[in-house]
């Protein structure tokens, strides 16, 4: 495996794979001309507006709209009357899965109003100015109910139930009553008693999270127009339009062929445009109004009613050897679902000690519903939670046994063939590779500092495979327009013309890519997963050998030879050998000019499902700071390391690794939702829900390993999930050695800190006060 | 509902530019809503993100958070204006080079306010890039690629 890895990275032996291009979109993105989800105006247009709950829960006794209806300018007023109630039904969103009786629900209220900001009416104007008006003449009789915020008081006996009638899925028996807990997971293999038995050292620790957002700097929105007929048209920010086509369908009873979706440039999106939110409401409100209606959300509505990630609280056991071998694991953890089920709990409990090779294990998660907006995927959804808390322990364990903590990471690494809790056993990864590069880097032994740390941790995210289409359309120039059905969220179409540009052999500049809608290309699950180089990818590779295909089958039909005898080989057709017979070679440009002539149009195409994506190891290496008077940590120095596969564009994986760490650093000690005891958010906005800003960080350094998959024709794994999951375990570790104190509860921001720092320095009387 | 609309006559990237605009309307709304100059996008409405960033009078301003009737015969400088023709101004050729974009939202404001600074500094160390631009959010790229291209076209621009 380390050898391929070598021969991997040192060896380039492509022209466009694995180089640092210029993206094709960029020029429009660097001079404003990109258009993104609020940037279309349609003619006629109106705007549409939510009326959202201001109470935590709460019954709806009656909402009467008839005075806002009657403002002048207003042209549709909807409430869950317009949106169609559906039963219990599952389905995907990226790796999470989302049930239709929810999504109908958070999208517009019901019964009850579930959380603070839950939508319940929606108005569409002829200005923002009159929708904003007509909102405060929306008539709402509220039954106030008891409401609960934290995952474990909503786990009480006589906590206030958010859904009368839900009894815990995963226990057997069944529970009576009904409860706030959705589901019970759990995965096991060996025999936990005996690995704890084997062990010289335990360490047992409780950890505490809060819900962070994913914190994309557009804000939702759409602009949707239903024509007379039933034909609807949606533009809208997504990571998956094929997606928001099905969700919106199915909540409005529409035909799904009657609605088209484009995407239009997505402002970000970590996992938290997934889903929909204001894309059927639009809808709706255009089907009344029989206008085009656009919605924009504003930051407070983001941060109130879009999907944070899950608050936790994790209980993590694990048990060592004197010579560092990792005998036994043991977690628990209770994940925040939000208002409806559907915490990434469960893919947690799947992560949390996935970077080990142990022989006994267990992993036992709960899904809780609390008054919080629903939980949304979030970059490697369910695995920064559960692995921070491992990881910490792992470097406790390391301390205890005086062993460097990469080393005993090294000796219990998952590598191939590594038998995992949630199932199969490892194919090729790259852990060690990353273990090892971590050690060797300078970084690993620059000297430190008083009040300075320096802490490592691992991380592990599977990634996904899943639809994707691809087509190919050649011009009469021979250069190539690329339709694939990822919306591109941080520089995709770069590294899919790349791959398109290497097998068809034609300079990069020759192909075109454009994200097609969903009426232009075969149904393309969403980006999400670090599927799109991954999965679209392959599309992408097979679109291209389909059309060489063809354009061999043309040459041959013209050199009137068998197809065997036309090799393609860098952009030209050739004969297989000199017994083919003597030809010139010919070019795409050549074969596209005359396609007319020898059967028409030339199109490769590729549908697939894509199957075999490569989990992704990480290893990130932090040193802080700690000022012992104010609390604030400083991140002096990153280094990230990550296994890519393959590093179709090393820039965007870089960036990738780089974005990815600092998100971490912001969830490790600045980022959380605050509540009142009165259930309501106390900072939806960017002042005090403070993401880390250019000032808070250094350069983030990257070492990019590469262990191909070997499912993928350049080795591509996805890169975009893992790098978030390392940072707070390492910040955590470093902060410990920085300051011996260790830090249970995220963010680890400076009035915790200071607090903390204070405790340990004042007289043991006054400590246990 | 009659509102009185205030005319309002400005220079925006170099073309005198007359608007009607309601007394609540914000800069950003105007170049938007009314004017079609969308390359500067609204990401927070309160200050707090910079995605809006233009420039008025040669200092970095949130169009968020002026008010449209303010602009009266001052000059704003948006996005839309910072290419020259076909050739791109060095902070947009180096972002490009340096992938300094991954979704793009928050570039706009980025080479706005980066243009500001060069304006006034055209030799920043990192630190004073990373304390001027720290009214700007990005949450794709960790800033990293977006402060080496900043040095860089500062570097450039020196040289030329």
């Amino acid at each position: 495996m380390a050898d391929n890895a070598k021969s991997a990275s040192q060896s380039n032996v492509h022209k466009w794979v694995g180089t640092r291009q210029v993206r094709p979109d960029g020029v429009d993105k660097v001079t404003g001309r990109a258009s993104f989800g609020a940037d279309l105006h349609a003619p006629n247009m109106l705007f549409g507006k939510v009326l959202r709950s201001p109470h935590p829960h709460a019954r709806i006794v009656f909402i009467d709209t008839s005075k806002a209806e009657a403002l002048e300018g207003v042209k549709a007023v909807v409430t869950k009357d317009d949106i169609c109630d559906l039963p219990s039904e599952m389905v995907p969103a990226g790796e999470m899965m989302v049930n239709y009786r929810d999504i109908t629900r958070n999208v517009m209220a019901r019964e009850k109003v579930l959380y603070e900001g839950h939508a319940l009416a929606a108005v569409a104007a002829t200005s923002e100015s009159i929708a904003r008006k007509a909102l405060s003449l929306i008539e709402v009789e509220y039954e106030l109910l008891p409401h609960v915020i934290d995952v474990m008081d909503a786990m009480k006996a006589d906590a206030p139930l958010l859904h009368e009638d839900m009894i815990t899925a995963g226990v057997e028996p069944a529970p009576e009553k009904p409860s706030n807990v959705a589901k019970r997971v759990e995965f096991s293999q060996g025999d936990l008693e005996a690995g704890f038995a084997e062990a010289d050292v335990i360490v047992e620790r409780e950890f505490y999270t809060h819900p962070v957002h994913q914190g994309y700097i557009e804000p939702h929105a759409c602009l949707a127009n239903v024509a007379k007929d039933g034909k609807a048209e949606l533009w809208c920010t997504t990571q998956g339009h094929f997606v928001v086509r099905g969700h919106c369908a199915k909540l409005l009873g529409m035909d799904i062929s009657k609605l088209r979706v484009t995407a239009s440039e997505i402002g970000g999106g970590f996992g938290g445009k997934t889903v929909v939110y204001l894309e059927p409401v639009a809808l709706a409100l255009s089907r009344k109004s029989g206008q085009p209606v656009k919605m924009v959300m504003t930051r407070e509505e983001v941060f109130r009613a879009t999907g944070p990630t899950s608050g936790a609280h994790l209980k993590i056991k694990m048990g060592v050897t004197k010579d560092g071998r990792i005998t036994a694991a043991d977690g628990l953890f209770h994940y925040q679902a939000g208002a409806f089920p559907g915490s990434p709990v469960q893919l947690g409990c799947m992560c949390a000690f996935a970077p080990y090779d142990l022989e006994h294990v267990r992993t036992v998660g709960y899904d809780v519903v609390v008054n919080r907006p629903k939980v949304a995927a979030y970059r490697a959804p369910g695995a920064p939670i559960a692995e921070y808390g491992a990881e910490c322990v792992v470097d406790e364990l390391a301390k205890k046994i005086g062993m460097d903590p990469l080393d005993l990471r090294l000796k219990n690494a998952a590598k191939e063939g590594t038998q995992t809790v949630y199932g199969p056993k490892l194919g090729p990864v790259g852990l060690v590779e990353c273990l090892e590069a971590a050690k060797a880097h300078p970084h690993y032994k620059a000297p430190l500092g008083e009040n300075q740390g320096r802490g490592v941790a691992s991380g592990f995210w599977f990634n996904i495979g899943g639809e994707s289409c691809a087509t190919l359309n050649l011009s009469e120039d021979g250069s190539a327009h690329l339709v694939i059905g990822t919306p591109d969220i941080g520089g995709s179409r770069a590294s899919l013309c790349q791959m398109a540009a290497e097998e068809l052999g034609i300079h990069l500049d020759q192909v075109h890519p454009i994200i097609g809608d969903t009426a232009s290309l075969g149904y393309t699950f969403l980006t999400g997963g670090s599927r799109a180089t991954f999965a679209t990818g392959m599309a992408v590779i097979e679109a291209a050998r389909d059309v060489i295909d063809k354009m061999r089958e043309r040459v041959a039909k013209t050199w009137d030879i068998p197809v065997d005898a036309v090799v393609w080989e860098h952009g030209y057709a050739r004969p297989a050998s000199s017994n083919a017979g003597a030809f010139e070679p010919l070019s795409m440009a050549e074969i596209a000019a005359m396609a007319n002539k020898t059967g028409g149009p030339l199109v490769g195409h590729a549908a697939i499902n894509a199957q075999g994506a490569g989990p992704s190891f990480g290893v990130h290496i932090v040193d802080v700071d700690v000022d012992t008077d104010t609390g604030h940590v400083k991140i002096l120095r990153y280094t990230a390391i990550q296994d890519a596969g393959k590093a179709i564009h090393p820039c965007f994986v870089e960036g990738q690794m780089q974005g990815g760490a600092v998100q971490g650093i912001g969830w490790a000690l600045n980022e959380e939702y605050i509540y009142g005891n009165d259930g309501r958010l106390q900072n939806p906005g960017f002042l005090d829900y403070r993401i880390p800003v250019c000032s808070d960080v250094p350069m983030i350094d990257t070492v990019i390993v590469e262990v191909p998959n070997p499912t993928h024709r350049y080795g591509v794994r996805g890169v975009g999930e893992t790098p978030i999951i390392p940072p707070m375990a390492a910040i955590a570790n470093a902060i410990e050695q920085a300051t011996g104190i260790r830090f249970n509860e995220l963010p680890m921001s400076p009035p915790k800190v200071l607090a903390a720092i204070e405790a340990s320095k004042a007289p043991v009387a006054d400590a246990a006060e | 509902m009659s509102k009185t609309k205030s005319h309002v006559a400005t220079n925006v990237n170099g073309n005198a530019v007359e608007f009607l605009c309601e007394p609540q309307q914000t800069l950003l709304d105007v170049l938007r809503d009314e004017l079609d100059l969308t390359g500067s996008k609204e990401g927070c409405s309160s200050g707090d993100c910079g995605a809006c960033s233009v420039i008025l009078d040669g200092r970095l301003v949130c169009a968020c958070l002026v008010l449209a009737v303010e602009t009266n015969g001052h000059r704003i400088e948006t996005i839309e204006g910072m290419a020259e023709g076909d050739s791109l101004h060095p902070l947009q050729q180096k972002f490009l080079e340096h992938s300094a974009l991954q979704c793009g939202i928050c570039t706009p404001g980025f080479l706005i306010a980066a243009k500001a600074l060069l304006d006034i500094d055209p030799d920043p160390t990192e630190t004073q890039v990373r304390y001027w631009l720290a009214g700007n959010l990005c949450r794709c790229t960790g800033y990293d690629k977006i402060v080496r291209a900043v040095l860089d076209a500062a570097a450039e621009m020196r040289a030329n």
